[in-house]
């Protein structure tokens, strides 16, 4: 075979012109001399675009949810709790399950088909499917896998004891911000912050490390109420009771320690549950005892009694001459429906005589009398931050004509709410000083507080209002077995429209044991309208329960001996209106 | 000079795998924190449940209903009731 020489290729031999050469050669350098540009601008000079880039794809910010606070009473059991629960929600667009798997997802939901074909048609880009699940029954529908199904992490509250205590705790919103009572009044306490952090994550989606510092959340603060929740049971269910009974149209109860003025109790009829808040009205959610003032009658008369004393004006024993049972005071009369003769102040108290308080009021000036009330906390909010809170009216001095200063001392032509009313007998239950109401459990009580009246004085009208309770007074439905006791009824006329309608509000406000008074209960129920209106009738036998229960409950020991107290309808005194 | 840069390069390589692994193992550490945090927040979730469970089930309503109808009980009537004073020498009766 004949070789082929190639180094004498014929195409070879041919030069070719130099420029094709250095054109490649510069042309070549050229491209490498743009590629290291190209590449030293985006790692050395603008290196942010492609770092933010690469982040993106495993750096991922995820929020830690704070917890609202818990609420408990005062012994720690639980009154209020958020756990998380989760809404079920759809993109309609992408959402389009077929007939069976709508069945199994209204199956597992207990919706019906086509209330969920209905949501899954809208328009919108984003509908709630249903919200609130337990976190289990949630898991259930991730397993069906539905394309275009989502679920989002929520806070339920949970209100344990429901009704018993809705009106203190009040509720939250779907957001689990307060919108009512203490939910509301101490929500920046209870609410958290939330925090973030930012992390890598594998490709399973699982943490790996940490990038930034975390930004801890900060989870709500527990509260622990002042509230006793047995005693607050009892408040409950002793005020349902009578409410029915009687027919009333409302009702409430207020258990106040008289040692450290801590709320123990706290009940309004009507009431709601805060757990199923469909249909609620402004009525039911109305905290009564705090919200609503009304004109509290003979539970008045003891303030001014003791205004008397205190001034010198009278003694215990002074004796009033309540004959013949009018006063007339301008073109007013002023009348008692039993004559009851001379009374010693003692006695004026003790059958609530009308007249006799009324003479004893206006031996005092008005400023006298406003200052008092002024001092024992009426016509001013109570200011424990609780919504809704009003002070009642008590008018300036100034403008009292003599009628209304005798009105007033038997609790008309002045309103107070429930709650005023019962801080105020602390001056009584305790010697002549108001401690600050605390709506939350105080570890360091004050053990003094404002004085209204000297120890002297507060002695002896208790005196007198233990003398209501027992057979000769107004109210000795209000005895308790084993304990003394000291009250006063009250039974007002409502105004309506401007003048006294035959509607009436009967309450009843005391403190036991007398000899060394723990617990105030004041009651108070709005129209009762079951042929008894009579604070003694039906406030009194409430005030009984309530007080008798919580004693027990509390472990105070009795102060009297065991004798249940006989009594005939002779004993009971009617009080005068 | 070969052998010193033999050993240089020993060293490195060593310490570029002990690198490796201390990272794998602060990664593994860091999975096994965060799993524990997770338990503990479902922990805390469960005992707030049980909380909420405990009251419902010990809510005055249900245990009054019990000891009136179940049981039987009732308060005690004033006769009933005997007191035990600590300073009398006298026995209760």
């Amino acid at each position: 075979m004949k070789s082929i020489k190639f180094s004498r290729s014929p195409l070879l031999s041919e030069r070719l012109p130099v420029w094709r050469q250095r054109t490649v050669l510069v042309l070549l350098l050229g491209a490498f001399a743009a590629l290291i540009g190209r590449s030293l601008y985006l790692q050395g000079f603008n290196n942010e675009f492609l770092g933010d880039k690469g982040r993106a794809r495993f750096e991922r910010v995820i929020d830690i949810s704070a917890t609202r606070g818990r609420v408990t009473d005062r012994y720690g059991d639980v009154l209020a709790v958020s756990t998380p629960v989760r809404s079920i929600w759809a993109i309609p667009e992408d959402a389009q399950p077929k007939p069976a798997q709508a069945r199994a997802l209204a199956n597992l939901l207990e919706m019906d088909v086509r209330e969920i074909n209905r949501k899954l048609a809208s328009e919108k880009d984003f509908v709630y499917v249903k919200r609130q699940l337990p976190p289990e029954l949630a898991d259930r529908v991730t397993a069906l896998k539905l394309p275009g199904i989502h679920q989002k992490n929520e806070y339920r509250r949970y209100y344990p004891t429901a009704e018993v205590t809705a009106h203190v705790l009040g509720f939250t919103g779907a957001d689990d911000a307060g919108q009512e009572g203490i939910e509301l009044a101490l929500n920046n306490q209870l609410s958290g912050k939330s925090g973030s952090r930012r992390v890598i994550r594998d490709r399973r989606g699982n943490v790996v490390e940490d990038v930034d510092s975390v930004n801890q959340p900060l989870d709500g603060k527990d509260v622990a109420l002042a509230l006793d929740s047995k005693i607050q049971y009892l408040a409950f269910s002793h005020l349902k009771r009578a409410v029915t009974q009687h027919h009333a149209k409302a009702g409430g109860v207020v258990v106040l320690d008289a040692r450290t003025g801590e709320i123990l109790a706290l009940a309004n009829l009507p009431t709601y549950n805060p757990n199923n808040r469909y249909k609620l009205a402004g009525a039911q959610l109305r905290n009564r005892a705090f919200t609503d003032s009304f004109e509290p009658g003979s539970t008045l008369k003891p303030f001014t009694a003791a205004l008397a004393i205190e001034k010198g004006k009278v003694r215990f024993n002074t004796q009033v001459q309540t004959s013949p049972g009018r006063l007339t005071i301008g073109s007013a009369t002023i009348t008692d429906t039993t004559k009851h003769g001379t009374l010693t102040v003692a006695q004026v108290i003790q059958k609530s005589s009308n007249v006799g308080i009324a003479k004893i009021a206006l031996s005092m000036t008005p400023d006298e009398m406003w200052s008092m009330f002024d001092n024992l906390g009426f016509g001013a909010a109570l200011n424990l931050g609780f919504p809704g809170e009003v002070g009642g009216r008590l008018r300036p001095a100034k403008k009292w004509r003599p009628i209304e200063q005798a009105t007033m001392a038997f609790g008309h032509g002045i309103s107070v709410t429930l709650i005023q009313l019962a801080h105020a007998y602390m001056a009584f239950a305790r010697d002549g000083d108001l401690l600050p109401l605390s709506l939350t459990r105080l570890d360091t009580p004050t053990t003094s507080g404002k004085q209204v009246f000297s120890g002297q004085t507060a002695r002896e009208v208790r005196a007198m209002l233990e003398m209501a309770v027992q057979p000769g007074g107004t109210a000795p439905q209000a005895h308790i077995p084993g304990y003394r006791v000291a009250g006063k009824t009250g039974t007002a006329h409502k105004i309506e429209g401007g003048i006294y309608a035959k509607k009436y509000v009967a309450s009843f406000v005391g403190f036991a044991p007398v000899s060394e008074p723990r617990l105030i209960v004041a009651v108070m129920i709005d129209e009762p309208s079951n042929g008894k209106h009579f604070g003694g009738e039906v406030a009194a036998p409430v005030f009984a329960s309530v007080m008798a229960g919580s004693l027990r409950s509390l472990g105070v020991a009795p102060d009297a001996p065991l004798k249940p107290l006989l009594m005939t309808s002779a004993d009971t005194v009617r009080e005068e209106m | 000079m070969l052998r010193l840069n033999m050993a240089l390069i020993l060293v490195l390589l060593v310490c570029a795998l002990s690198t490796v692994s201390s990272n794998h193992r602060a990664r593994k550490l860091f999975t096994e924190l965060e799993a524990a945090q997770k338990s503990a927040r479902e922990l805390d979730v469960e005992w707030g449940q049980l909380q909420l469970e405990q009251s419902t089930l010990a809510a005055h309503v249900r245990i009054e209903n019990a000891a009136r109808q179940k049981l039987g009980m009732r308060p005690p009537a004033p006769g009933e009731i005997i007191t035990v004073e600590p300073e009398s020498g006298q026995p209760p009766r």
